[in-house]
């Protein structure tokens, strides 16, 4: 349960350029909910997407995750909290460079300090689970875009976390391999019950969400229930 | 996890290979100059240790100066490094020099100034217990012995038989000079195998054969009584080829002064019983006995002087060099080890991405700091095992080509692959702490 309360977030704070790039924000995602976030470029998407993944901190208002505030946390309370509860995917997919995609995929198990045979295993059931098992050794450089972002997938998944945070996953992707991507995190929502927030241009695919946040310039100027997915879900 | 580590270390190096072998090149030349420094160091004393040893550790030299010859000089001071230069078993065979010298005082000892026979038995009813012997020598000049065509350069020198314990010479054929010689002023002489073989047709038996010495303007006959064998001391520089090469003809000490005015000794070598301690305490009491028996003397007195101690102050001084060379050498680690700082500074902005990401996937602050801090250990590690490699064998070569013992030192050794970590970890810790302190959000953004 993502609960946010008067979030404000501003940059120079006291200078003459101050600049508030998320305006009071009140947004309460429950758990296992597919909800996607558009709005112009700028509006402060990528702004909000990372206070909820505990990356960055609102520079005013309240962050709740789960019935705990992450105000007071310290940088390492907040890390442990990235590494069992968010998965994060990014756009520019972000592999570690020369590092093979299982050991990519191990990381988040590695920094939890899960044993060696455990996270190989679990590794392994991941990249199988997004279609990589035959990719496993491979650098991320001998990949494709595409399966760059269904390891990148796969990482995110490999602590279990019940929040997948993805901000434009399908950016850099065709429209092909996008709504390949889309499927698995469709899949993921369903299958794994997990809470998916999704930052999107593409219209098509937030049409494919269960509720549609829009952001326009720091403030959420729309937020609704997608009628069709309910009647689909149901 | 530490292993893990490691392996995730060696990994990312070995993505930048190049940039890992130069940065630990120098730490690489670092560790090799210490090392080498330090075995070289080693074994140059050893060599000296060994060359001086040869003219025995056990020798005693008292020899007459000036009271008020007060700072006086080490060249003076060093007899037996004065014998360096002379040939080989020459031993205090420049201890005249400090007498003869005379710091611009123009006025001799006079004979009874001198150490005289009686003197000597005096000594040795004094410490029976410490004197193995006294050799004298008094050095007659260089010469020539000629048969025909056939000759030998030589340097003759009237010893008396105690002079036998002074050196370790090697006697081949027949004997050392004796009380008899002395007593009866014989004309007989020990002489050196090549010159043996200068003169004699091979097969020839020399004892007993008579050589004929050529000066500047006489002729002596002496018959020999004795060979012994010729070495070629490692730390005379030879200007002269082999052929010529001086070598020691020894006649007793009283044909050797006949007719001459001065029957004293400026110098004579003790040689003291037992170990290298009761030498050094054998030397202090000698001296004191010394000083007392010239208490009277207002412009002569006495110096004693024993290898050993003069060994000892000469490692001193060694040992320091040693210290100071290795101190220049440790400086090119310390700039090895700036580099592997600027590397890790460089390898933390260009993996600032990277490093955002670990932070998103959960990664904690000592998880990025524990990563870069084991790059830097492990460059340095490595750096530091090729640099002993390359010290020790560098060391090794030099000792070889010195002659002295090789010896590496397990010390030294270990201690400077803990020391080249030490440096990894020390100039590894400011990147690493950089890369853990960096903002997650700003590392993800950082383009
Ligand atoms: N570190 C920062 N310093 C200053 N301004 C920032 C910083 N990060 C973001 N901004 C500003 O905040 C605003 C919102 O940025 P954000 O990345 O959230 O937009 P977005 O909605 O994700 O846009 P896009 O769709 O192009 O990704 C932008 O105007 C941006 O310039
Ligand atoms: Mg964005």
């Amino acid at each position: 349960m993502i609960e946010i309360s008067n979030v404000i977030k501003k940059y120079y704070v006291g200078m003459p350029n101050e600049l508030t790039v998320l305006k009071d924000i009140c947004l309460s995602i429950p758990e296992g909910q597919f909800v996607s976030v558009v709005g112009a470029s700028g509006s402060g998407k990528s702004t909000l997407m990372n206070i909820i993944g505990a990356l960055d901190r609102p520079t005013s208002g309240t962050y709740v995750l789960d019935g705990v505030p992450l105000q007071e946390m310290t940088e390492n309370q907040l890390s442990e909290i990235r590494n069992k509860k968010i998965g994060f995917v990014f756009q520019t997919f972000n592999l570690i460079p020369r590092t093979t995609a299982l050991n990519n995929v191990e990381l988040p198990l590695f920094y939890m300090g899960a044993g060696k045979g455990e996270r190989r295993k679990k590794a392994e059931r991941l990249l199988e689970l997004v279609g990589m098992g035959d990719r496993m050794t491979h650098m991320p450089n001998e990949l494709s875009g595409g399966q760059k972002q269904r390891v990148a997938i796969a990482r995110a998944l490999a602590n279990d976390p019940a929040i997948i945070l993805a901000d434009e996953p399908t950016g850099a992707l065709d429209t092909q391999t996008g709504k390949l991507v889309m499927d698995i995190f469709l899949q993921i929502n369903r299958e794994e019950r997990k809470t998916i927030v999704l930052i999107t241009h593409n219209p098509e695919l937030a049409e494919q969400t269960e509720r549609i946040v829009t952001l326009s310039d720091g403030n959420i100027v729309s937020d609704h229930m997608n009628k069709k997915m309910e009647g689909a879900r149901v | 996890m530490i292993w893990e580590n490691v392996l995730l270390a060696i990994a990312s190096l070995r993505a930048n290979k190049m940039r890992a072998l130069l940065t630990m090149l120098g730490i690489i030349i670092g560790i090799t100059s210490v090392i080498a420094i330090v075995t070289i160091g080693n074994a140059m004393t050893a060599s000296v240790n060994n060359n001086l040893s040869s003219f025995g550790t056990n020798n005693i030299t008292v020899f007459i100066r000036e009271k008020s010859q007060n700072n006086f000089n080490i060249a003076g001071g060093i007899p037996f490094l004065g014998g360096v230069a002379r040939p080989a078993g020459g031993a205090g065979g420049g201890g005249r020099q400090p007498v003869v010298r005379g710091s611009g005082n123009t006025s001799r000892p006079e004979d009874s100034d001198l150490i005289s026979d009686e003197m000597i038995n005096q000594l040795k009813a004094e410490f029976p217990n410490n004197v193995a012997g006294v050799a004298l020598t008094n050095s007659v000049g260089s010469a020539t012995v000629k048969d025909g065509e056939k000759y030998a350069n030589i340097s003759a020198s009237g010893t008396n038989p105690d002079y036998l314990l002074s050196n370790n010479m090697n006697i081949l054929e027949g004997r050392y000079l004796n009380q008899s010689d002395m007593d009866n002023y014989r004309n007989v002489a020990v002489v050196s195998d090549k010159l043996v073989n200068s003169i004699f047709p091979s097969g020839t038996d020399p004892i007993s054969q008579q050589i004929k010495v050529y000066k500047t303007n006489t002729i002596e006959i002496y018959t020999i009584v004795g060979v012994y064998k010729y070495e070629a001391s490692s730390a005379q520089v030879s200007t002269v080829s082999e052929e010529d090469a001086t070598t020691n003809l020894y006649i007793p000490i009283t044909t050797s002064k006949l007719g001459a005015t001065q029957k004293n000794y400026s110098q004579i070598t003790v040689v003291a019983k037992g170990d290298s301690s009761s030498v050094v305490s054998f030397t202090t009491q000698m001296q004191a006995y010394f000083d007392d028996v010239y208490r009277t003397n207002t412009v002569w007195g006495a110096r004693v002087n024993s290898l050993e101690t003069q060994l000892n102050s000469i490692m001193d001084v060694l040992n320091s060099i040693k210290l100071a060379i290795a101190f220049i050498a440790g400086i090119s680690l310390l700039v090895g080890g700036i580099g592997v700082m600027n590397i890790m500074l460089v390898s933390v902005t260009e993996r600032t991405r990277e490093i955002g990401t670990r932070k998103a996937l959960g990664a904690k602050n000592f998880h990025i700091q524990f990563q870069f801090i084991t790059e830097a250990a492990i460059i340095s590690g490595i750096g530091g095992i090729i640099g002993i490699i390359l010290g020790t064998t560098v060391g090794a070569i030099v000792s070889v080509v010195l002659k002295a013992p090789v010896t590496v030192s397990i010390l030294v050794t270990l201690g400077s692959v803990l020391f080249s970590m030490g440096i990894g970890v020390f100039f590894g810790y400011y990147p690493a702490n950089k890369a853990a302190k960096l903002d997650p959000i700003e590392a993800l953004r950082y383009e």
